[in-house]
Protein backbone atom coordinates (compact mmCIF):
# COMPACT_ATOMS: atom_id res chain seq x y z
CA UNK A 1 0.00 0.00 0.00
CA UNK A 2 1.53 3.45 -0.94
CA UNK A 3 1.54 6.45 1.19
CA UNK A 4 -1.62 7.71 -0.21
CA UNK A 5 -3.28 4.86 -0.39
CA UNK A 6 -2.82 4.52 3.38
CA UNK A 7 -3.64 8.30 4.12
CA UNK A 8 -7.35 7.62 1.75
CA UNK A 9 -8.14 4.44 3.61
CA UNK A 10 -8.14 6.95 6.95
CA UNK A 11 -9.87 9.34 5.37
CA UNK A 12 -12.47 7.54 4.33
CA UNK A 13 -12.32 5.43 7.98
CA UNK A 14 -13.09 8.76 9.89
CA UNK A 15 -15.63 9.98 7.02
CA UNK A 16 -17.66 7.52 8.87
CA UNK A 17 -17.63 9.31 12.10
CA UNK A 18 -19.56 12.46 10.83
CA UNK A 19 -17.80 14.86 12.09
CA UNK A 20 -18.24 13.88 15.53
CA UNK A 21 -15.96 15.27 17.87
CA UNK A 22 -15.95 13.30 20.97
CA UNK A 23 -16.26 10.13 18.68
CA UNK A 24 -13.76 11.35 16.78
CA UNK A 25 -11.29 11.37 19.54
CA UNK A 26 -12.17 7.96 21.05
CA UNK A 27 -11.40 6.55 18.21
CA UNK A 28 -7.81 7.78 17.66
CA UNK A 29 -7.39 6.63 21.04
CA UNK A 30 -8.99 3.37 20.16
CA UNK A 31 -6.25 3.08 17.24
CA UNK A 32 -3.77 4.11 19.57
CA UNK A 33 -4.52 1.34 21.91
CA UNK A 34 -4.33 -1.57 18.85
CA UNK A 35 -0.70 -0.16 18.20
CA UNK A 36 1.48 -3.13 18.57
CA UNK A 37 3.49 -2.84 22.06
CA UNK A 38 6.79 -1.17 22.06
CA UNK A 39 9.91 -2.82 24.28
CA UNK A 40 9.84 -1.14 27.66
CA UNK A 41 14.05 -1.00 27.37
CA UNK A 42 13.49 1.27 24.21
CA UNK A 43 12.15 3.96 26.28
CA UNK A 44 14.73 5.73 26.72
CA UNK A 45 15.24 9.42 27.22
CA UNK A 46 17.45 9.10 23.52
CA UNK A 47 14.25 8.17 21.83
CA UNK A 48 11.69 10.93 23.32
CA UNK A 49 10.46 12.69 20.67
CA UNK A 50 11.78 16.57 21.25
CA UNK A 51 8.80 19.29 20.96
CA UNK A 52 5.76 16.64 22.49
CA UNK A 53 4.45 18.48 25.13
CA UNK A 54 3.34 14.45 25.94
CA UNK A 55 5.87 11.59 25.82
CA UNK A 56 6.30 10.31 22.93
CA UNK A 57 8.66 7.68 22.50
CA UNK A 58 9.62 6.50 18.36
CA UNK A 59 12.41 3.91 17.26
CA UNK A 60 13.25 2.93 13.60
CA UNK A 61 14.91 -0.08 11.97
CA UNK A 62 15.44 -0.39 8.52
CA UNK A 63 14.46 -3.81 6.64
CA UNK A 64 13.99 -5.45 3.31
CA UNK A 65 14.82 -1.46 2.30
CA UNK A 66 11.58 -0.11 4.04
CA UNK A 67 11.58 1.43 7.42
CA UNK A 68 9.74 -0.17 10.62
CA UNK A 69 8.81 2.56 13.04
CA UNK A 70 7.60 1.69 16.31
CA UNK A 71 5.83 3.93 18.80
CA UNK A 72 4.56 4.45 22.34
CA UNK A 73 3.35 7.44 24.28
CA UNK A 74 1.92 8.24 27.95
CA UNK A 75 -1.50 9.18 26.86
CA UNK A 76 -4.19 7.66 24.91
CA UNK A 77 -4.68 10.58 22.53
CA UNK A 78 -1.12 10.91 21.62
CA UNK A 79 -0.77 7.28 21.24
CA UNK A 80 -3.87 7.28 18.67
CA UNK A 81 -2.01 10.16 16.92
CA UNK A 82 1.43 8.60 16.67
CA UNK A 83 -0.27 5.12 14.94
CA UNK A 84 -1.54 6.64 12.22
CA UNK A 85 1.56 8.08 11.43
CA UNK A 86 3.21 4.60 11.73
CA UNK A 87 0.24 3.31 10.14
CA UNK A 88 1.17 5.32 6.77
CA UNK A 89 4.66 5.35 6.82
CA UNK A 90 5.83 1.82 7.67
CA UNK A 91 7.25 -0.82 5.86
CA UNK A 92 7.75 2.56 3.03
CA UNK A 93 10.99 3.69 1.28
CA UNK A 94 13.21 6.26 3.01
CA UNK A 95 13.22 7.92 -0.16
CA UNK A 96 8.86 8.07 0.03
CA UNK A 97 9.20 8.75 3.68
CA UNK A 98 10.88 11.98 2.84
CA UNK A 99 9.01 13.17 -0.41
CA UNK A 100 5.46 11.90 1.41
CA UNK A 101 2.51 14.75 1.29
CA UNK A 102 0.59 14.24 4.16
CA UNK A 103 -2.92 15.64 3.18
CA UNK A 104 -5.29 13.18 5.35
CA UNK A 105 -4.81 15.55 8.87
CA UNK A 106 -6.47 18.38 7.23
CA UNK A 107 -9.24 15.71 5.38
CA UNK A 108 -10.26 14.48 8.71
CA UNK A 109 -10.45 17.77 10.46
CA UNK A 110 -7.50 17.92 12.63
CA UNK A 111 -7.28 20.98 13.25
CA UNK A 112 -10.67 21.12 15.05
CA UNK A 113 -10.18 18.25 18.07
CA UNK A 114 -6.28 19.06 18.97
CA UNK A 115 -5.23 22.66 19.88
CA UNK A 116 -1.82 24.34 19.13
CA UNK A 117 -0.14 22.16 21.41
CA UNK A 118 -1.11 19.26 20.21
CA UNK A 119 -0.53 20.57 16.55
CA UNK A 120 3.46 21.59 17.14
CA UNK A 121 4.15 17.59 18.90
CA UNK A 122 2.31 16.33 15.67
CA UNK A 123 4.58 18.31 13.90
CA UNK A 124 7.27 16.94 15.64
CA UNK A 125 6.63 13.18 15.52
CA UNK A 126 6.71 13.56 11.48
CA UNK A 127 9.61 15.57 11.67
CA UNK A 128 11.43 13.09 13.49
CA UNK A 129 10.17 10.30 11.02
CA UNK A 130 11.61 12.40 8.18
CA UNK A 131 15.09 12.68 9.72
CA UNK A 132 15.04 9.10 10.57
CA UNK A 133 14.01 8.57 6.60
CA UNK A 134 16.93 10.80 6.06
CA UNK A 135 19.55 9.22 7.76
CA UNK A 136 18.21 5.58 6.41
CA UNK A 137 18.89 6.74 2.71
CA UNK A 138 22.09 8.37 3.60
CA UNK A 139 23.12 5.28 5.36
CA UNK A 140 22.10 2.98 2.11
CA UNK A 141 23.37 5.14 -0.08
CA UNK A 142 27.03 5.39 1.10
CA UNK A 143 27.09 1.60 2.05
CA UNK A 144 26.42 1.60 -2.52
CA UNK B 1 -9.15 49.41 44.03
CA UNK B 2 -8.12 51.19 47.73
CA UNK B 3 -11.28 50.47 48.40
CA UNK B 4 -11.67 47.05 46.90
CA UNK B 5 -8.69 45.76 49.64
CA UNK B 6 -9.34 48.75 52.02
CA UNK B 7 -5.63 49.99 52.11
CA UNK B 8 -5.23 52.96 54.06
CA UNK B 9 -3.48 55.45 51.52
CA UNK B 10 -4.11 55.95 47.67
CA UNK B 11 -0.18 55.97 47.27
CA UNK B 12 -0.22 52.22 48.89
CA UNK B 13 -1.14 50.68 45.58
CA UNK B 14 1.42 50.54 42.66
CA UNK B 15 0.13 48.69 39.34
CA UNK B 16 2.14 46.57 37.93
CA UNK B 17 1.61 44.32 35.22
CA UNK B 18 -0.15 41.87 37.52
CA UNK B 19 1.17 39.35 40.59
CA UNK B 20 4.32 37.72 38.88
CA UNK B 21 5.65 41.21 38.56
CA UNK B 22 4.61 42.43 41.81
CA UNK B 23 6.71 39.72 43.71
CA UNK B 24 9.16 40.42 41.86
CA UNK B 25 9.42 44.05 42.46
CA UNK B 26 9.08 43.41 46.20
CA UNK B 27 12.02 40.25 46.34
CA UNK B 28 14.09 42.30 43.98
CA UNK B 29 13.30 46.10 45.79
CA UNK B 30 12.97 44.69 49.13
CA UNK B 31 15.39 42.06 49.11
CA UNK B 32 18.35 43.87 47.36
CA UNK B 33 17.76 46.49 50.57
CA UNK B 34 17.06 44.11 53.33
CA UNK B 35 17.84 40.42 52.88
CA UNK B 36 21.85 39.60 53.70
CA UNK B 37 23.75 36.24 54.15
CA UNK B 38 22.16 34.06 56.52
CA UNK B 39 19.10 35.71 56.39
CA UNK B 40 16.21 34.09 55.52
CA UNK B 41 12.96 33.62 53.30
CA UNK B 42 10.05 31.68 53.94
CA UNK B 43 7.82 30.17 51.26
CA UNK B 44 4.76 27.42 51.10
CA UNK B 45 4.57 24.14 49.57
CA UNK B 46 1.53 25.63 47.68
CA UNK B 47 2.75 28.51 45.89
CA UNK B 48 2.62 29.15 42.40
CA UNK B 49 5.75 29.15 40.11
CA UNK B 50 5.83 32.89 40.64
CA UNK B 51 5.95 32.85 44.41
CA UNK B 52 8.69 31.00 44.29
CA UNK B 53 11.60 31.04 41.71
CA UNK B 54 11.82 35.57 42.43
CA UNK B 55 12.51 34.38 45.71
CA UNK B 56 14.81 32.06 44.80
CA UNK B 57 16.72 34.16 42.58
CA UNK B 58 17.54 37.66 45.15
CA UNK B 59 18.27 34.25 47.88
CA UNK B 60 21.04 33.09 45.82
CA UNK B 61 21.83 36.98 44.69
CA UNK B 62 21.91 37.72 48.31
CA UNK B 63 23.01 34.81 50.01
CA UNK B 64 19.97 34.14 52.26
CA UNK B 65 18.28 30.73 52.98
CA UNK B 66 14.14 29.61 51.09
CA UNK B 67 12.34 27.36 53.57
CA UNK B 68 9.41 25.89 52.73
CA UNK B 69 6.12 25.53 54.72
CA UNK B 70 4.92 21.79 54.39
CA UNK B 71 1.72 20.67 53.37
CA UNK B 72 -0.60 17.86 54.31
CA UNK B 73 -2.48 15.36 52.78
CA UNK B 74 -5.38 17.24 52.36
CA UNK B 75 -3.79 20.57 50.97
CA UNK B 76 -3.44 22.91 53.88
CA UNK B 77 -0.05 24.65 55.27
CA UNK B 78 1.32 22.59 58.24
CA UNK B 79 1.22 25.47 60.61
CA UNK B 80 3.07 23.80 63.23
CA UNK B 81 5.93 23.03 61.10
CA UNK B 82 5.47 27.11 59.66
CA UNK B 83 6.05 28.39 63.41
CA UNK B 84 9.00 26.04 63.81
CA UNK B 85 10.67 27.49 60.87
CA UNK B 86 10.17 31.25 62.21
CA UNK B 87 13.35 32.80 63.86
CA UNK B 88 14.78 36.18 64.23
CA UNK B 89 16.59 35.01 60.85
CA UNK B 90 13.26 34.94 59.49
CA UNK B 91 12.94 38.43 57.09
CA UNK B 92 10.11 37.65 54.58
CA UNK B 93 7.39 35.39 54.46
CA UNK B 94 5.36 35.11 51.15
CA UNK B 95 2.20 32.92 51.16
CA UNK B 96 -0.59 32.74 48.81
CA UNK B 97 -4.46 33.54 49.94
CA UNK B 98 -5.84 30.80 48.02
CA UNK B 99 -3.67 27.76 46.34
CA UNK B 100 -4.25 28.11 42.34
CA UNK B 101 -3.98 24.34 41.80
CA UNK B 102 -6.12 22.70 45.14
CA UNK B 103 -8.02 25.98 46.12
CA UNK B 104 -7.00 25.94 49.84
CA UNK B 105 -7.54 29.13 51.86
CA UNK B 106 -4.65 29.95 53.90
CA UNK B 107 -4.99 31.23 57.27
CA UNK B 108 -3.50 34.38 56.19
CA UNK B 109 -4.09 36.30 59.25
CA UNK B 110 -2.74 33.87 61.82
CA UNK B 111 0.98 33.61 59.20
CA UNK B 112 1.11 37.31 59.16
CA UNK B 113 0.62 37.68 63.00
CA UNK B 114 3.12 34.54 63.44
CA UNK B 115 5.54 36.25 61.18
CA UNK B 116 5.41 40.08 62.60
CA UNK B 117 6.26 38.10 66.12
CA UNK B 118 9.83 37.46 64.63
CA UNK B 119 9.89 41.23 63.01
CA UNK B 120 9.92 39.17 59.41
CA UNK B 121 7.46 40.86 56.92
CA UNK B 122 4.29 39.14 54.96
CA UNK B 123 3.64 39.57 50.89
CA UNK B 124 0.53 37.91 50.37
CA UNK B 125 -0.29 36.26 46.80
CA UNK B 126 -3.91 36.87 46.08
CA UNK B 127 -4.45 36.13 42.80
CA UNK B 128 -6.39 33.19 43.16
CA UNK B 129 -8.38 35.03 46.29
CA UNK B 130 -9.45 38.72 44.77
CA UNK B 131 -12.66 37.55 43.24
CA UNK B 132 -13.66 35.36 45.90
CA UNK B 133 -12.77 36.27 49.00
CA UNK B 134 -13.07 39.73 51.13
CA UNK B 135 -9.62 41.45 51.22
CA UNK B 136 -9.09 43.83 54.24
CA UNK B 137 -5.55 44.39 53.99
CA UNK B 138 -5.49 46.53 57.43
CA UNK B 139 -7.39 43.83 59.05
CA UNK B 140 -5.26 40.99 57.70
CA UNK B 141 -1.96 43.76 58.60
CA UNK B 142 0.09 42.22 55.77
CA UNK B 143 2.89 44.05 54.36
CA UNK B 144 2.49 43.65 51.02
CA UNK B 145 -0.39 42.41 48.78
CA UNK B 146 -0.70 41.34 45.10
CA UNK B 147 -3.78 41.15 42.82
CA UNK B 148 -3.44 40.16 38.62
CA UNK B 149 -6.63 41.66 36.89
CA UNK B 150 -7.36 38.62 34.64
CA UNK B 151 -8.18 36.34 37.57
CA UNK B 152 -10.81 38.87 38.40
CA UNK B 153 -12.74 39.24 35.18
CA UNK B 154 -10.14 42.34 34.13
CA UNK B 155 -8.22 42.48 31.08
CA UNK B 156 -4.96 40.62 31.20
CA UNK B 157 -1.14 42.63 31.35
CA UNK B 158 -2.49 44.47 34.54
CA UNK B 159 -2.67 44.15 38.53
CA UNK B 160 -1.69 45.86 41.44
CA UNK B 161 1.24 45.98 44.24
CA UNK B 162 -0.50 47.05 47.61
CA UNK B 163 2.24 47.88 50.20
CA UNK B 164 2.59 49.89 53.64
CA UNK B 165 3.30 53.13 52.68
CA UNK B 166 6.21 53.18 55.53
CA UNK B 167 7.93 50.11 53.90
CA UNK B 168 7.67 51.50 50.08
CA UNK B 169 9.03 55.06 51.13
CA UNK B 170 12.04 52.41 52.35
CA UNK B 171 12.74 50.58 49.52
CA UNK B 172 14.35 51.76 46.15
CA UNK B 173 13.18 52.01 43.11
CA UNK B 174 13.03 48.37 41.09
CA UNK B 175 12.49 50.10 37.56
CA UNK B 176 14.18 53.34 36.24
CA UNK B 177 12.61 55.39 33.68
CA UNK B 178 9.90 58.59 32.70
CA UNK B 179 7.66 59.40 35.41
CA UNK B 180 9.71 57.59 38.49
CA UNK B 181 11.65 60.79 38.80
CA UNK B 182 12.23 64.21 40.50
CA UNK B 183 14.74 65.47 39.07
CA UNK B 184 17.41 63.86 36.85
CA UNK B 185 21.13 65.35 35.95
CA UNK B 186 23.86 63.35 34.28
CA UNK B 187 25.28 63.97 38.17
CA UNK B 188 22.11 62.55 39.96
CA UNK B 189 18.58 61.82 40.42
CA UNK B 190 16.28 62.21 42.72
CA UNK B 191 13.12 60.13 42.93
CA UNK B 192 9.26 60.62 42.69
CA UNK B 193 7.42 60.45 45.62
CA UNK B 194 5.13 56.95 46.10
CA UNK B 195 3.25 55.71 44.07
CA UNK B 196 5.38 57.00 41.32
CA UNK B 197 8.60 55.69 42.67
CA UNK B 198 7.49 52.20 41.58
CA UNK B 199 5.89 53.43 38.25
CA UNK B 200 8.47 53.67 35.78
CA UNK B 201 7.49 54.24 31.79
CA UNK B 202 4.13 54.76 30.27
CA UNK B 203 1.46 52.73 32.60
CA UNK B 204 -1.29 50.53 31.17
CA UNK B 205 -4.36 53.56 30.94
CA UNK B 206 -7.10 51.15 29.09
CA UNK B 207 -6.27 48.68 30.99
CA UNK B 208 -6.63 49.88 34.23
CA UNK B 209 -10.03 51.90 33.41
CA UNK B 210 -11.38 48.07 32.31
CA UNK B 211 -9.94 46.38 35.70
CA UNK B 212 -12.47 49.45 37.78
CA UNK B 213 -15.53 48.08 35.67
CA UNK B 214 -14.50 44.75 36.92
CA UNK B 215 -13.98 45.93 40.38
CA UNK B 216 -17.96 47.50 39.74
CA UNK B 217 -18.91 44.16 38.67
CA UNK B 218 -17.61 42.39 41.74
CA UNK B 219 -19.12 45.03 43.79
CA UNK B 220 -22.52 45.06 42.26
CA UNK B 221 -23.09 40.98 42.55
CA UNK B 222 -21.47 41.46 45.86
CA UNK B 223 -18.44 38.97 47.14
CA UNK B 224 -20.89 37.18 49.87
CA UNK B 225 -23.24 36.33 47.26
CA UNK B 226 -20.44 35.83 44.61
CA UNK B 227 -18.74 33.23 47.39
CA UNK B 228 -21.95 31.13 48.54
CA UNK B 229 -22.69 30.56 44.69
CA UNK B 230 -19.28 29.54 44.01
CA UNK B 231 -19.37 27.53 47.62
CA UNK B 232 -22.53 25.73 46.25
CA UNK B 233 -21.07 24.49 43.43
CA UNK B 234 -17.85 23.48 44.87
CA UNK B 235 -19.60 20.96 47.36
CA UNK B 236 -21.79 19.53 44.86
CA UNK B 237 -19.10 19.06 42.59
CA UNK B 238 -16.75 17.84 45.11
CA UNK B 239 -19.68 14.71 46.29
CA UNK B 240 -20.17 14.31 42.85
CA UNK B 241 -16.64 13.52 41.74
CA UNK B 242 -16.06 11.82 44.58
CA UNK B 243 -18.68 9.91 44.03
CA UNK B 244 -17.23 8.89 40.89
CA UNK B 245 -15.53 5.38 41.01
CA UNK B 246 -11.57 5.90 39.38
CA UNK B 247 -11.91 9.70 40.84
CA UNK B 248 -9.40 11.07 42.82
CA UNK B 249 -9.65 14.27 44.43
CA UNK B 250 -6.41 16.41 45.07
CA UNK B 251 -7.01 18.97 47.62
CA UNK B 252 -9.95 18.78 50.08
CA UNK B 253 -8.63 21.56 52.58
CA UNK B 254 -11.91 22.92 54.76
CA UNK B 255 -11.64 26.36 53.94
CA UNK B 256 -11.66 26.53 50.09
CA UNK B 257 -12.12 28.66 46.77
CA UNK B 258 -14.17 27.40 44.25
CA UNK B 259 -11.43 25.03 42.10
CA UNK B 260 -11.12 21.07 42.33
CA UNK B 261 -8.53 19.13 41.34
CA UNK B 262 -8.88 15.55 40.51
CA UNK B 263 -6.92 12.64 39.03
CA UNK B 264 -8.07 9.16 37.65
CA UNK B 265 -6.27 6.53 38.15
CA UNK B 266 -3.97 4.92 34.78
CA UNK B 267 -5.38 8.03 32.03
CA UNK B 268 -3.51 10.77 31.41
CA UNK B 269 -4.72 14.41 32.66
CA UNK B 270 -4.29 15.72 29.17
CA UNK B 271 -6.89 12.74 27.89
CA UNK B 272 -9.68 13.63 30.31
CA UNK B 273 -9.22 17.66 29.54
CA UNK B 274 -9.20 16.70 25.52
CA UNK B 275 -12.36 14.46 26.19
CA UNK B 276 -13.81 16.99 27.89
CA UNK B 277 -13.02 19.54 25.58
CA UNK B 278 -14.73 18.14 22.76
CA UNK B 279 -17.73 18.26 24.87
CA UNK B 280 -17.26 21.80 24.97
CA UNK B 281 -16.09 21.67 28.70
CA UNK B 282 -13.00 23.65 29.59
CA UNK B 283 -10.86 22.29 32.25
CA UNK B 284 -7.10 22.90 32.44
CA UNK B 285 -4.71 19.78 32.96
CA UNK B 286 -1.00 19.77 33.62
CA UNK B 287 0.81 20.71 36.57
CA UNK B 288 -0.81 24.63 37.20
CA UNK B 289 2.93 25.89 37.73
CA UNK B 290 3.24 24.23 40.95
CA UNK B 291 5.47 21.66 40.27
CA UNK B 292 6.88 21.42 43.98
CA UNK B 293 3.00 20.66 44.81
CA UNK B 294 2.61 18.13 42.60
CA UNK B 295 6.13 16.03 43.45
CA UNK B 296 4.55 16.45 47.55
CA UNK B 297 1.24 14.37 46.04
CA UNK B 298 3.08 12.14 43.67
CA UNK B 299 1.77 13.03 40.94
CA UNK B 300 2.61 14.98 37.38
CA UNK B 301 -0.57 16.87 37.01
CA UNK B 302 -3.81 17.01 37.46
CA UNK B 303 -7.82 18.29 36.09
CA UNK B 304 -8.68 21.39 37.56
CA UNK B 305 -12.47 22.28 37.14
CA UNK B 306 -13.28 26.08 38.43
CA UNK B 307 -16.43 27.11 39.32
CA UNK B 308 -17.36 30.60 38.89
CA UNK B 309 -20.50 32.76 39.28
CA UNK B 310 -21.21 32.91 35.88
CA UNK B 311 -21.55 28.36 36.38
CA UNK B 312 -24.68 26.18 37.30
CA UNK B 313 -25.29 22.66 38.46
CA UNK B 314 -26.52 21.78 35.15
CA UNK B 315 -22.79 22.38 33.85
CA UNK B 316 -21.06 20.32 36.69
CA UNK B 317 -23.55 17.25 36.11
CA UNK B 318 -22.21 17.52 32.06
CA UNK B 319 -18.53 17.13 33.80
CA UNK B 320 -19.54 14.80 35.75
CA UNK B 321 -20.98 12.45 32.95
CA UNK B 322 -17.97 13.60 30.59
CA UNK B 323 -15.70 12.05 33.15
CA UNK B 324 -18.16 8.79 33.44
CA UNK B 325 -17.42 8.65 30.14
CA UNK B 326 -13.96 8.88 29.74
CA UNK B 327 -13.70 6.28 32.23
CA UNK B 328 -15.75 3.99 30.69
CA UNK B 329 -14.54 4.17 27.09
CA UNK B 330 -10.54 3.86 28.59
CA UNK B 331 -11.22 1.40 31.58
Amino acid sequence: MSIAQAQDEIISEFSLLDGDMEMTVFYIMELGQKLPAMNENDKTEDNVVKGCQSKVWLTARLENGGIVFEADSNTAITKGLVSLLVRIFNTQKPEDILNADLYFMSKIGMERFIGTQRSNGFAAMIKQMKLYALAFKTQTELAK
Amino acid sequence: MQAFINAKHTEEIIFTRGVTESINLVASSYGRAFLNAGDEVIVSGLEHHSNIVPWQMICEERKSVLKVIPVTAVGELELDAYRKLLSNKTKVVAVNHASNSLGTINPVKEIISLAHQVGAVVLIDGAQASAHVHIDVQELDCDFYCISSHKMYGPTGTGILYGKKELLEKMPPYMGGGEMIKDVTFAKTTYNDLPYKFEAGTPNIGDVIALNEAINFINNLGKDAIAAHEHELLVYAADKLAATKGVRLIGTAKEKVSVQSFVIEGIHHFDIGQMLDTRGIAVRTGHHCTQPLMDRFGIEGTVRASFSVYNTKAEIDQLVEGVERIIKFLK
